[in-house]
């Protein structure tokens, strides 16, 4: 008995060994943040820094707000857009099945599947002719392309596990489409539709390709911006690690918050 | 158990479960297809255009530095994309961090998938930690990686392995795709865990039990019952994880600009395109790309499917 506890508290001690050196590049992020420039990049590492709030003020000097508010603007844009465009259909996708279920999804996944690349040159040609480079509501636009498959698959999952006799009693009783979806589906997916959500803002919010090819300064997300702070001249650790920290803070803190739901966005419904 | 009985195998032979001819009342088909075709349009107007444009600029001799020079070239960008090389050498680049970031993602999901399972004190703030990786935004942990772990002279790489005797490797300048291989494996990890993890508690609780019952020791029960059961679970993670990484820019945008052998095919595709204003070519690049995801993906969607069709795809 005591040997296999003995045992036990041994792997226990193991696993956050473990955790803690995965989760070691974050905390140490975070607490570089916290440093002055100078007790940042030392060898050895300094432990014990004199704690500063400062290199904060230097990352919201440098306007880190406007770009913090574009990509707000994008991420929050394009989810409530892919949203509206996914949840009917998915609804027709799984309560409502049409022929070809199949053809759609699979249409809607291999989107997904397509390297941006491909697509991107004509896109970025056309954008630059009507001008539309440097634009939140384009980014926004392609947003929605990048998300809306992620979505239909997750809605899709989850309206699935509506139970049929409550939709069929709905309609037996006459009720139209529009409280068949919004009186009767929507209340018991809405955990779903909030996860979906998560999920299209977290991708969103760290995209990093389109955002730096198609923005420079009005429109620039932070992914991008976050560049910048690599300074060739000087030492630039701290303040780089403040501005990381700032942008990662609401993905990081909504994704732990609803970190249930993340597994199957995640896996793109396919696992329940 | 009625969950035991209703074998996948038996629904995977099968042809895939077809949606249930319901008694349609009429108007149902029509609504339906106005319930989809919004986001069906969408779809095609902002991936599926643009990739039939890429295809049409692949076949012309296009330079924007050269903009009234401009004509079909048929294949010509295509021979020269096969003669250059550097698709080639890219494509390798793509296939070797692509490979061992999934393998070694998936190697390390496994292992705390297996860990995190267990109960143990602080077993939710352990996966609440172990989930982070994955949310942070790449271009931060492109970053902080770089210039804060494996920085050859201050970063935390070197001082941990200066604690154990072992000599600074100068990560950045001398090994540059593993840098770029550490950081997606580290990303990527949290995400076969958490799919892995929910393979694991799909598991059925009495086949275990049985195998306890039997005298089974923990590690033939894992080899013999649980990794069987996973493989559909591996196979998820791992090729969802292949077609997110063979697309893979920003780390190498961020860490190595393409240097070191760590140019991928995104990367190449967009030196030729927005460096170079190689319009053509770029676009035959582009092309390219796709028909190696497409052989990826199709694979990846024939595996997505068979574990899909056991929910009952469509009822």
């Amino acid at each position: 008995m005591t040997t296999s506890r003995l045992r036990g508290s041994l792997v226990t001690a193991v696993t956050w060994v473990l955790v803690l050196a995965f989760f070691f590049p974050v905390a140490w992020m975070v607490f570089t943040a916290f440093k002055p420039e100078s007790q940042a990049a030392t060898m050895p590492p300094t432990f014990a820094p004199d704690f500063t709030l400062d290199r904060f003020e230097t990352v919201f000097s440098r306007n880190m707000l406007p770009y913090l508010i574009n990509s707000l603007s994008a991420s929050l844009g394009s989810t409530l857009l892919v949203l509206a465009l996914a949840v009917p259909a998915a609804y027709a996708l799984s309560i409502r099945p049409i022929v070809n279920v199949r053809d759609a999804l699979f249409f809607f996944i291999s989107t997904r599947f397509m390297p941006v690349a491909a697509s991107i040159i004509p896109v970025y040609l056309l954008l630059q002719s009507v001008g539309g480079l440097d634009n939140v509501t384009w980014l926004t636009i392609l947003y929605i392309g990048v998300n809306l498959p992620i979505a239909v698959w997750m809605m899709r999952s989850f309206l699935a596990e509506v139970p049929r006799e409550l939709i069929e009693a709905a309609q037996l009783d006459g009720a139209r489409l529009g409280t068949e979806i919004f009186r009767v589906v929507l209340p018991i997916v809405l955990p779903g539709v909030a996860a979906a959500g998560l999920i299209c803002f977290i991708f969103a919010w760290n995209e990093f390709f389109l955002a730096n090819l198609l923005t420079a300064q009005v429109a620039r997300t932070t992914p991008p911006f976050l560049t910048s702070f690599v300074d060739g001249r000087g030492q630039f650790l701290s303040v780089l690690s403040a501005a990381s920290t700032v942008a990662i803070v609401p993905v990081v803190a909504a994704g732990w918050i609803a970190q249930k739901q993340l597994v199957r966005g995640l896996a793109m419904g396919a696992i329940k | 158990m009625t969950t035991l009985t209703s074998t996948p195998t038996t629904r995977r032979l099968g042809r895939p479960a077809a949606p249930a001819a319901k008694p349609a009342r009429p108007r149902g088909l029509a609504v339906s297809r106005a319930l989809l075709w919004p986001a069906l349009a969408t779809s095609i107007v902002l991936t599926q255009i643009p990739f039939v444009v890429t295809i049409y600029y692949s076949l012309q001799n296009w330079n924007l530095l050269r903009p009234g020079d401009r004509d079909f070239a048929g294949l010509d960008n295509y021979a020269t994309v096969l003669r250059d090389g550097s698709f080639l050498s890219s494509l390798g680049s793509t296939v070797l961090i692509t490979g061992s970031s999934v393998l070694l993602s998936t190697l390390l999901g496994l292992l705390f998938a297996v860990l995190l399972d267990r109960s143990f004190t602080g077993q939710g703030a352990a996966r609440t930690l172990m989930i982070t990786p994955f949310l942070v935004m790449p271009a931060a942990a492109a970053l902080v990686w770089k210039w804060s772990i494996l920085e050859s002279t201050t970063g935390m790489a070197n001082w941990a392995l200066g604690l154990v005797g072992i000599p600074p490797v100068a990560w950045n300048t001398d090994v540059p795709i593993v840098t770029i291989i550490l950081v997606l494996t580290w990303q990527y990890t949290p995400f076969a865990m958490l799919i892995l993890l929910a393979g694991l508690q799909a598991q059925t609780k009495d086949v275990l039990e049985a195998a306890a019952v039997d005298g089974a020791g923990a590690v033939r029960t894992f080899l013999a019952i649980t990794l069987p059961h996973l493989r559909q679970y591996v196979e998820i993670s791992v090729l969802l994880a292949s077609i997110m990484l063979l697309q893979v820019f920003d780390p190498v945008a961020i860490m190595t600009r393409g240097t070191g052998g760590t140019k991928t095919l995104s990367y190449l595709l967009y030196e030729r395109a927005f460096v170079g204003l190689q319009v053509g070519e770029a676009a035959a690049y582009g092309v390219m790309t796709v028909l190696i995801t497409i052989v990826v993906a199709t694979v990846a969607l024939r595996t997505l499917f068979k574990v899909f069709s056991k929910e009952g795809l469509g009822r």
